[in-house]
């Protein structure tokens, strides 16, 4: 009987074959088609730890490190090895309570598990870390790790140095995914735009982890680690000692100050006021710091040399002198009758000297400023009979776009206005194409529509200083270990030679007139015994809209320089807002910059001018109303949101209120220090982080 | 053959041997690439039995020890004692149920002191020795259905019982002997009725089930409308497709979810469900015993299994170098999914070399058995067959996700001394059986 069944075992045979064949085929799919299963156990086996470089060190021009790393440290948990802890201890070191410490914990192992170490208290301060660090034994499971920071030696040159921060969801997307979510990247200043060259190169460690992301070794021994590579250190031209002078004579002041090496284009300083201490935004309280300085009205964020626009006022007459000279409309010997004011159009532009002869010529009119002078030959030069006057205008126009202004020149840090010298097609829409070069006449005097950054104030000093030619400014000499794969300086090192066209005699005129302006105009304050030096003041008229009216304000004092005369090296540009006369503040302030770059060090007689100009607050008193309307507006939105009175119960008390300010405000200096704020920081002790 | 002891090694199948001594020492060697850790000592491990590895090896020779024992066995041993291990082996299984340990879900181990035995795995041996002994039978006619029936008995009640201790996938095991019974006569209407049984039940889960129902109802009117001459001579034909075809509908419609909501266990039915990569639509139902859904487990030992398997590639990561398998992302790695170490380490290439192993194995055990003149040994050879073939298949197509995952070992492989003893003793047996074969008619 069973001899028939025989055929069956053939049958099982190829039931066997074909339930192997299935197996095979699957095995086929899973192992040599599907690509990703490799990766796949990748993922799930190795952890590329991510190696940090120290980022490079940036030097000022006597090799003194401004901006460099010093250690700080992390608190960190492994939630599982916590064990038998005294919670209250470590509550009383940290200066939390319980709760915030469960509330931690809990972060920690919602953040990277159980298994693995997360921050528990990032950049310890100081005093924190010193008491944690004699009894970090009696917490296990806690640690505390080192973590690089970025220290401002002197807490100076903020704007320029500018701040790290972690990389946002922007920044990731256009790096198209070299940087990752927790890496720090310079968000501003020489931080920013020499990144490449400071960050150095990632390196990268290959760990394998197990089942529970617990790290349990190397992978390949190494085989495919890469090193970190530090970042490399810049040279600047800044001085950091005028840098400190600089900062400190603008404290309490609205305006900026900058001073460039004509030779190389070196920016030597640049101070913005108001002003922040850089070490504020790295450490412990940097969100906090942040935050206060973000709220400020007056915006010490600002980077006001680069950002600020400003009517250059008389300041721009040396260039549209030369203007006007190159155009052969004038020659140095043009001498104008000025009585007190400008009659040539409709309106009479004032001129603050009434004395025959003091606009006889080019030299004597720069000496005396004289308005009528500069409104006349704006006028001409427009007003050019072989072009017409608006082929005039776009001509001037261009010629100023030359000295730099109007257009961004090129720094090296992020951020450039171009400020603005309008073209002929913005007065056509303006003036509904009825104009002529009596409606911008007060172009001729650096008003109107014509605005400035201090920066290109300037750089066009040092196109005069240089007689036509200049390089881009710029901080940074050079990078250790320069390749020739290092782009980024190779703009600031060609000679722009934009004017030399101009003759020497048109520039000597003007140079000339401006050192008599020092010699016997209206900047002698700012003489220096030894030094020929050539400078313009100005006094730029402001008006400002507050609480819909428009107020006019004090006005702007501006000042530009360079000298020595003979042999340019340094040209500053000075702007002090809402303060007075040129004369007043800024021509003293530029002095002392320009004492202290060229003869190294102030006379003692000095050192009393420059108590008396940092100590002065020349705040204008407007920032009050307006930081009162942006904190009651807040505190405002605040308790619409929330319903939570705290902070808006303050403005609705009389004592704190803020009248709008009036048409010349009187200063009322008491008024600054009790100026309400949303969020009170007298508390937050501006800490520096210690090496 | 020169062999020294002509008594033992007279007709005894070397090849077989040697098989079964590579599919060990390859089960060995990838219980060490799990376990072993950087910086261990290998010998203490082998010799202190403190490892996994160790362990298995101890097993292995205890297995060489008994099956010596066995081959120096009369083989009429077997056939004498067959009902009796049969009987002894219920009890056994009986036994769990007031003495069982509670391990891991599962009802079916019992324990003394630190030795414990999981009855429904040796069971195995004793059901094959006790078909094989009912079907060798002079007065057994298979052909009869009392015959079918008993045989069918002899292989569902310890299912049954095991089934009842929780262990489903051990209890789908004893299935496999139907491949015997085929094997020896079992009409083979009942395998295709079982084979339609089980795609019916797929289709029911795959397919929604009012187009289900139509598709049935289609293909019992094409049946109909084919066959339409035959209906009109003999109306009965009409009668069989109606009822075919009510059995079907109602299967589809109740005996399925009822099987899904009564009969398995959540876990076993989840798993189901995630095999197939769909929702459970009976999760509410099951859901009332108040357990915590376990599918995202089922999903994870899949998927990490396959990322294992799929990272070996054509030629593996090389031994020790897997990091799925060194780093325990595929839980019971050791037993169940063993596979993935092999998969892992040696790629396409080693997991083909490995199952053509087992396939020469099968095949080995088939030839085998038809050239016994024995029935008894013949039977007893296809049961052999039939767990291995079981084993392998359901372990491997669930590492790769073709099978829901049902723990099973992979034989020989797989860590555990009670399942590598059951399955070399079985061997040894079937060598014992073979080597006498020229013996008379049992």
């Amino acid at each position: 009987m069973p001899v028939f069944n025989q055929s069956r075992s053939t049958i099982i045979r190829l039931i066997f074959l074909g339930v192997f064949l299935i197996i095979i085929l699957q095995l086929f799919n899973l192992q040599v088609l599907s690509g990703n299963y490799r990766q796949l156990a990748m993922n799930n086996a190795v952890f590329k730890k991510v190696v940090y470089p120290n980022r490079g060190i940036i030097y000022d021009r006597k090799g003194k490190a401004i901006l460099n790393n010093t250690i700080m440290y992390d608190l960190v948990v492994t939630p599982n090895e916590v064990k038998n802890i005294d919670t209250a201890a470590l509550c009383t070191l940290l200066q939390i309570d319980t709760a915030e410490f469960i509330k931690r914990m809990v972060e920690a192992r919602i953040k990277n598990g159980r298994y693995r170490p997360s921050i528990y208290e990032d950049l310890l301060p100081p005093d924190i870390y010193a008491r944690l660090d004699e009894n970090i034994w009696k917490f296990p499971g806690f640690a505390l790790v080192e973590r690089p920071v970025r220290v401002y030696p002197f807490d100076a040159a903020a704007h320029i140095m500018g701040y790290v921060g972690e990389a946002d969801s922007n920044i990731i997307k256009r790096s198209k995914g070299f940087y990752m979510m927790g890496d720090y990247v310079g968000r501003s200043g020489l931080e920013a735009y020499y990144e490449g060259v400071l960050m150095g190169q990632r390196g990268v460690v290959n760990l394998l982890k197990d089942n529970r992301n617990r790290l349990v070794g190397s992978y390949e021994n190494g085989a495919f680690d890469t090193a970190a590579i530090p970042g490399r250190s810049l040279q600047t031209y800044i001085d950091i000692e005028v840098q400190q002078l600089a900062e400190k004579l603008m404290a309490g002041k609205v305006g900026a100050a900058v001073a460039i090496d004509p030779k190389t284009g070196g920016i030597i300083a640049m101070a913005s006021g108001p002003n922040y201490n850089p070490n504020d935004l790295t450490g412990p309280n940097k969100q906090k710091n942040y935050g206060r300085l973000v709220l400020d009205v007056a915006g010490p964020l600002l980077n006001r040399a680069l950002q600020g626009n400003y009517e250059p006022g008389s300041t721009f007459k040396p260039l549209g002198a030369l203007v006007a000279l190159d155009e052969g409309v004038i020659t140095s010997s043009f001498g104008l009758a000025c009585n007190g004011a400008y009659y040539g159009c409709a309106r009479p532009v004032k001129c603050t000297h009434k004395n025959p002869g003091h606009a006889a010529n080019l030299r004597i009119a720069m000496a005396n400023s004289c308005n009528s002078y500069y409104s006349h030959i704006y006028r001409l030069t427009v007003d050019n009979p072989k072009l017409g006057t608006r082929k005039g205008y776009q001509l001037w126009k261009e010629y100023l776009n030359t000295f730099g202004l109007g257009r961004k020149i090129g720094v090296d840090i992020p951020g450039e206005d171009k400020g603005l010298v309008p073209d002929t097609s913005v007065y056509n829409r303006v003036y509904r194409n009825s104009w002529n070069s009596c409606t911008n006449l007060t172009l001729g005097i650096g008003q109107d529509m014509m605005q400035a950054t201090p920066l290109q104030l300037a750089n066009a000093m040092c196109i005069v200083a240089n007689k036509g030619s200049y390089y881009l400014p710029h901080f940074v000499k050079s990078i250790d270990n320069e390749q020739a794969s290092d782009t980024l300086l190779k703009k600031f090192r060609v000679k722009q030679e934009v004017l030399t066209h101009i003759p020497d005699e048109a520039y000597e005129a003007v140079i000339g007139g401006m050192q008599d302006v020092v010699d016997h105009g209206t900047a002698r304050v700012v003489q220096i015994p030894g030094i020929n030096i050539c400078a313009k003041t100005g006094t730029a008229e402001k008006y400002r809209i507050i609480d819909r009216k428009r107020i006019k304000l004090k006005d702007n004092s501006m000042f530009v320089c360079f000298a020595p005369r003979e042999d340019p090296k340094i040209a500053i540009a000075v702007v002090v807002e809402n303060s007075g006369f040129g004369t007043t503040w800024a021509a003293p302030i530029a002095s002392l910059m320009m004492e202290k770059y060229l003869n190294d060090t102030l006379r003692t007689e000095r050192l009393k001018e420059v108590e008396r100009i940092a100590s002065a607050n020349l705040m204008p008193s407007y920032l009050i109303r307006l930081q009162f309307i942006e904190d009651s507006t807040r505190a405002f939105k605040w308790f619409e949101m929330t319903k939570d009175s705290s902070y808006i119960k303050k403005y609705i008390n009389r004592e704190y209120y803020v009248p709008p300010v009036k048409d010349e405000p009187d200063r009322k200096r008491s008024a600054l220090n009790t100026r309400p704020t949303l969020f009170d920081d007298r508390k937050n002790s501006l800490k520096r982080p210690t090496a | 053959m020169s062999h020294k002891n002509p008594a033992i090694s007279r007709g005894v199948d070397w090849l077989m041997i040697w098989l079964y001594v590579a599919l060990v020492a390859i089960g060995i060697m990838s219980i060490f690439s799990v376990t072993y850790r950087e910086g261990e000592s290998v010998i203490d491990g082998f010799l202190k039995l403190r490892s996994d590895y160790g362990k298995q090896t101890f097993f292995f020779i205890l297995s060489l020890i008994i099956g010596l024992t066995i081959l120096l066995t009369d083989s009429k041993f077997f056939t004498a004692t067959a009902n009796i291990w049969y009987a002894m082996g219920i009890f056994l299984l009986l036994l769990v149920f007031p003495f069982h340990t509670e391990v891991k879900g599962t009802e079916s181990i019992i324990r003394f002191g630190s030795f414990q035995i999981q009855p429904a795995e040796i069971c195995k041996i004793f059901v094959a020795l006790a078909l094989a002994k009912y079907l060798s039978r002079v007065e057994t006619e298979f052909t009869k259905p009392r015959s079918q029936l008993i045989a069918v008995a002899i292989v569902v009640i310890p299912a049954l019982i095991t089934i009842a201790q929780k262990e489903t996938g051990l209890a789908l095991v004893f299935f496999a002997f139907f491949l015997v019974m085929f094997r020896e006569g079992l009409p083979a209407i009942y395998l295709i009725v079982g084979f339609s049984f089980a795609v019916l039940v797929v289709a029911t889960l795959l397919v929604e089930k009012n187009t289900l129902a139509i598709v049935l109802t289609v293909i019992a009117a094409i049946a109909v409308y084919l066959s339409r001459r035959q209906i009109k001579r003999n109306r009965q034909l009409l009668v069989t497709i109606a009822a075919i075809w009510l059995v079907c509908v109602s299967i589809q419609r109740f005996a399925v979810p009822f099987m899904f909501t009564h009969v398995l266990q959540k876990h076993q039915v989840e798993r189901i469900f995630s095999l197939i990569g769909r929702e459970n639509p009976y999760a509410a139902i099951n859901s009332v015993e108040g357990e915590v859904s376990t599918t995202k487990d089922t999903d994870y030992n899949v998927r990490q299994s396959k990322i294992a398997i799929g990272s070996g590639g054509v030629t593996g990561r090389g031994f020790l170098k897997g990091t799925q398998t060194r780093f325990d992302f595929v839980p019971e790695q050791r037993t169940d999914f063993i596979f993935c170490t092999i998969g892992e380490g040696f790629g396409f290439i080693g997991s083909f070399v490995f199952l053509a192993l087992y396939l020469f194995l099968l095949l080995r055990i088939v030839s085998v058995a038809e050239r016994q003149r024995s029935v008894f040994s013949r039977c007893y050879a296809y049961g052999v067959a039939s767990v291995f073939f079981f084993h392998i298949a359901i372990n491997i197509c669930m590492t790769i996700g073709l099978a829901p995952v049902i723990g099973i070992p992979l034989p020989f492989i797989s860590y555990g001394g009670t399942s590598l003893l059951t399955f070399s003793v079985m061997l040894a047996i079937l060598i014992r059986l073979d080597a006498d074969r020229q013996m008379v008619l049992r």
